[in-house]
């Protein structure tokens, strides 16, 4: 019987070879051969040590760390009222943070330029308020907005689901050995809600650290981040070579938060991402 | 054996939505005493034990603990621990972890603390399992290390939320024993929720029965089983024939149309009853020796009994029997005066319900 | 009390921090005024232009219309294979899943540049089809990772009970092990549509130059500014979707409380 269910797999075994791992082959080859004969080198990986790229990918990694720690500190308090709170069921609650996805991703953080922009809503109302004009359009700043608004529903959604897996009866016997709301939460809560957060971190890091459309859109045309140099490299330099070595060093960081998820996730089998 | 009163519940009300849980509920709980809350789902015992252990306020009254009035205290300035249903460990923490757990936050030295997780395994039959994790461990150990986690904080009192509900019938027999010795060394109360009467009976000193909200009998195994203050009592504790019957007078009652002599008294004369007869109070006998005869009309062996039915005047009487009795024979139904147990015929369903209260 | 509040106030706080954006792209789409920034009076003008701009009709039609395909085969290919890797020995599944999480898990440029590097390698040409298989592709996992614990849930003792009732093996898995899966397939295509049609970056690398989502084409179109027609259409396909929810939740309340009665 399950012999023969197996092959009920044989089409995505198919798909899969022909679609993500020889892709990856694929990348791997042009990152490590030259663009001018085809010969092994290691130069377009080296490439990354150039002062342009360099810089790209550091404020790359300085923008979605600061990003990813934004989410976190917005998402938690949320997911642990909505688990206290058992709003409805998860399905609503999924729904409500998935909502907004319907809105084109390009025209929601077009609508941020609108806000922001020194002649936006935003600072209307400040204007209105005498308040100080928020001048972010064009920074960083701008960018790392984008980048939490568009993947705060990806921190909020894993620490959720594995918050409210949580046994009350848990969290009541630690009250009841003793401990306050605060020890309850350090020792009880937090630990157990780690692969929900680890989940968050990646599906918040690895998208904010490659973008470059949010700072495309918000950074102006000063800011590159190394999502720009790599998208450049394949649609206006046409040089896949180097466009496929920048890659493969973005993916030493995806790969890092890979193997973190794994090891967190091991009974789930990447289900705790949703 | 008993002491003075640790716990008083005093007129306890509380209400989810339009549910009354609790009706102006009292208990009153002594010193080293093992008191079973036991009823159907629904009846109020687990909120009375969430009420003590501090997880639930209630919409009225007071909880007095020691003396001293505890209704608002929260659960961690309690001096009682609970056994949860399904154990409740911190999965991620080992089982010395876990132990440790009440003892930490106290900020124990860390000698104490090694002290104390050897103690309490070695009291629960698990020596050396301080570095596993509780998902390793079966059920009947997981539990055994929620009563370690919870005794090792010298509480007054241990609530045990049903504790033995998710094990299997021989494990469950073999924790009964267990819980009842623990219980002796320890020396502190144990307050017991559960539907299950064999267990209450097996353990308690003291069982209170409760039906929607209400006590409806408090009182050691023995009282509750022999003498049942109502038929709700009687039908929930172990197998009864429960039947209407009218006092004829001090000592004779009349049961389905035939005078039985019991022991009973001051009832009244010609006053409607309920009479409950435990079927392994029936005695079969030869038909002309029987109060009433009746036809045996089931037969279905039990391994340490038969059980009988038996049809008599318009009765299907239950009796359980060693002495076989086959399908279709005439016999004889003889009760001892002292096994028949008289009731008071509620008046209605309120009263049913109220039944038992101080 | 003061707690409360204070946490309604944080919720509503997140919603409208996640909301905002998509309201001033709604503003936008009855505004009078091409500008961005001025009010220029309530219209309806772009909703109906919309109509007859033939380039945003091309690029909604794509849109749709891989998203649907996409997520339709990505369902029956992911299905499948949940089925399939259910029954593998644990080795083999565990290879098969980390796989499957490369593209949940990788960013969506590493993924979209490999997917045209293979387009590439193999001479085919880069349109409408070549996006429909990228899509396929990312698509896949979602369905597989929704149906997954579906198929753990459902015991192997209902598939027995039937085939103990008579059922063929095909007749079991239809009638018995199907219907148990079904809300998990469904989550599955939900997800993969929406997942398909928010999509940019993928199509972007994937397409040719003759083939348009609207995703490429507001991209295309955020140096000049983006034409209002587009805010219209984008309003349009929000409150639909919107007020698809909305049926489908009171539906369910409405089961659910005839359910308790």
């Amino acid at each position: 019987m399950n012999n023969r269910k197996r092959w009920l797999a044989a089409p995505y075994t198919v798909w899969m070879a022909a679609f993500i791992v020889i892709p990856l082959v694929l990348i791997v080859y042009y990152g490590l051969t030259s663009n001018k004969d085809g010969s092994f080198t290691l130069e377009n990986i080296l490439l990354i040590a150039e002062p342009i790229n360099r810089k790209a990918l550091w404020l790359a990694l300085k923008l979605s760390f600061i990003s990813t720690a934004i989410c976190l500190l917005l998402a938690y308090p949320l997911a642990m009222i909505l688990r206290n709170r058992k709003v409805g069921n998860g399905s609503f609650i999924t729904m409500v943070f998935m909502l907004p996805m319907w809105m084109n991703f390009l025209l929601r953080t077009i609508a941020w330029q609108n806000l922001l922009e020194k002649t936006g809503v935003i600072n209307a109302v400040l204007e209105f308020l005498h308040l100080p004009l928020l001048n972010i359009i064009n920074t960083p700043y701008a960018i790392i907005l984008g980048m939490v608004y568009n993947f705060l529903p990806f921190m909020i959604l894993p620490i959720y689901n594995t918050l409210v897996k949580i046994d009350q009866n848990v969290i009541n016997a630690a009250r009841d050995l003793g401990a306050n709301s605060f020890q309850t939460f350090l020792h009880v809560m937090l630990p157990l809600s780690v692969p929900g957060i680890i989940s968050g971190i990646t599906m918040v890091f690895v998208p904010s650290l490659t973008t470059f459309v949010i700072s495309k859109i918000l950074g102006g045309s000063k800011i590159v981040l190394i999502g720009n140099v790599i998208e450049q490299q394949f649609k206006t330099v046409n040089n896949w070579n180097a466009g496929s070595g920048l890659s493969l060093v973005l993916m030493v960081f995806i790969l890092i938060s890979m193997a973190l998820v794994n090891k967190y996730d091991k009974n789930s089998e990447g289900a705790g991402v949703w | 054996m008993a002491g003075n009163t640790l716990i008083d519940l005093m007129n306890i009300s509380k209400t989810y939505g339009k549910d009354m849980v609790l009706d102006d509920f009292c208990l009153s709980i002594k010193e080293n005493e093992f008191v079973t809350l036991l009823g159907p789902s629904g009846c109020g015992k687990t909120t009375t034990l969430r009420i003590i252990g501090g997880f639930e306020t209630p919409d009225t009254g007071k909880v007095i603990f020691d003396g001293k009035d505890i209704t608002k205290l929260a659960p961690n300035e309690r001096q009682l621990n609970t056994v949860f249903q399904k154990y409740a460990l911190f999965t991620h923490m080992t089982i010395a972890d876990n132990i440790a757990f009440g003892l930490k936050i106290k900020k124990k030295s860390r000698q104490y603390i090694q002290d104390k997780i050897k103690y309490a395994l070695k009291l629960v039959n698990l020596d050396g399992y301080e570095n596993r994790m509780p998902d390793s461990l079966s059920g009947g150990q997981q539990q055994r290390i929620a009563i370690a986690r919870a005794i090792v904080n010298e509480p007054k009192v241990l609530l045990l939320d049903e504790p033995l509900g998710a094990l299997d019938l021989k494990l469950r027999q073999d924790m009964q024993y267990e819980l009842i010795r623990l219980k002796n060394e320890l020396g502190i109360t144990f307050i017991y929720v559960t539907h299950d009467q064999e267990e209450a009976l097996t353990m308690s000193d003291t069982i209170v029965v409760m039906n929607q909200g209400y006590i409806q009998q408090m009182g050691t195994p023995e009282m509750i089983y022999n003498e049942p203050q109502n038929a709700f009592v009687a039908d929930f504790i172990g197998e009864s024939n429960i039947i209407g019957a009218t006092m004829v007078e001090d000592r004779l009652v009349n049961i389905l149309g035939v005078n039985f002599r019991c022991v009973d008294e001051g009832i009244g004369n010609n006053v409607p009853v309920d009479v409950v007869i435990r079927p392994e109070d029936i005695d079969l006998v030869a038909p002309e020796k029987g109060i009433i005869t009746g036809t045996v009309t089931s037969l279905i062996f039990k391994g340490v009994h038969y059980e009988m039915e038996v049809m008599a005047n318009g009765h299907e009487w239950l009796v359980h029997s060693t002495d076989l009795s086959p399908v279709g024979s005439n016999v004889g139904i003889w009760v001892d005066p002292f096994d028949i147990q008289i009731m008071n015929k509620p008046e209605s369903e309120d009263e049913e319900a109220v039944g038992y209260h101080e | 009390m003061v707690k409360k509040w204070c946490s309604n106030f944080y919720i509503g706080l997140m919603i409208f921090f996640l909301y905002a954006p998509i309201l001033v792209l709604v503003v936008l789409s009855f505004n009078k005024s091409k500008s961005r920034s001025k009010w220029g009076g309530f219209t309806l003008q772009w909703y109906e232009r919309l109509f007859s701009d033939e380039e945003i009709i091309s690029a909604l039609t794509n849109t749709l219309l891989i998203a649907l395909l996409s997520a339709l085969i990505a369902t029956l290919i992911g299905t499948l294979a949940a089925i399939g890797i259910n029954s593998m020995k644990s080795g083999t599944r565990t290879l098969m899943m980390t796989i499957t999480n490369i593209p949940m898990l990788n960013a969506e440029i590493v993924t979209g540049i490999s997917l045209m590097l293979v387009f590439v390698a193999v001479n085919f040409a880069r349109g409408f089809a070549s996006v429909l298989i990228g899509h396929i592709t990312f698509n896949i996992p979602y369905v597989i990772l929704s149906v997954m614990p579906k198929l753990r849930q459902t015991s192997r003792v209902t598939y027995e009970a039937a085939r103990d009732l008579g059922a063929s093996s095909f007749m079991a898995f239809v009638k018995v092990v199907l219907p148990d899966l079904f809300p998990g397939i469904f989550s599955g295509f939900l997800l993969s549509f929406t997942m398909s049609m928010d999509d940019f970056v993928i199509t972007h690398f994937t397409r040719g130059a003759s083939v348009h989502t609207l995703s490429t084409k507001i991209y295309a179109e955020v140096r000049k500014g983006v034409k209002p027609e587009m805010y219209a259409l984008s309003t349009l396909l929000f409150a639909s979707v919107l007020i698809l929810l909305v049926i489908i939740n009171r539906r369910d309340a409405h089961q659910e409380k005839l359910r308790k009665e």
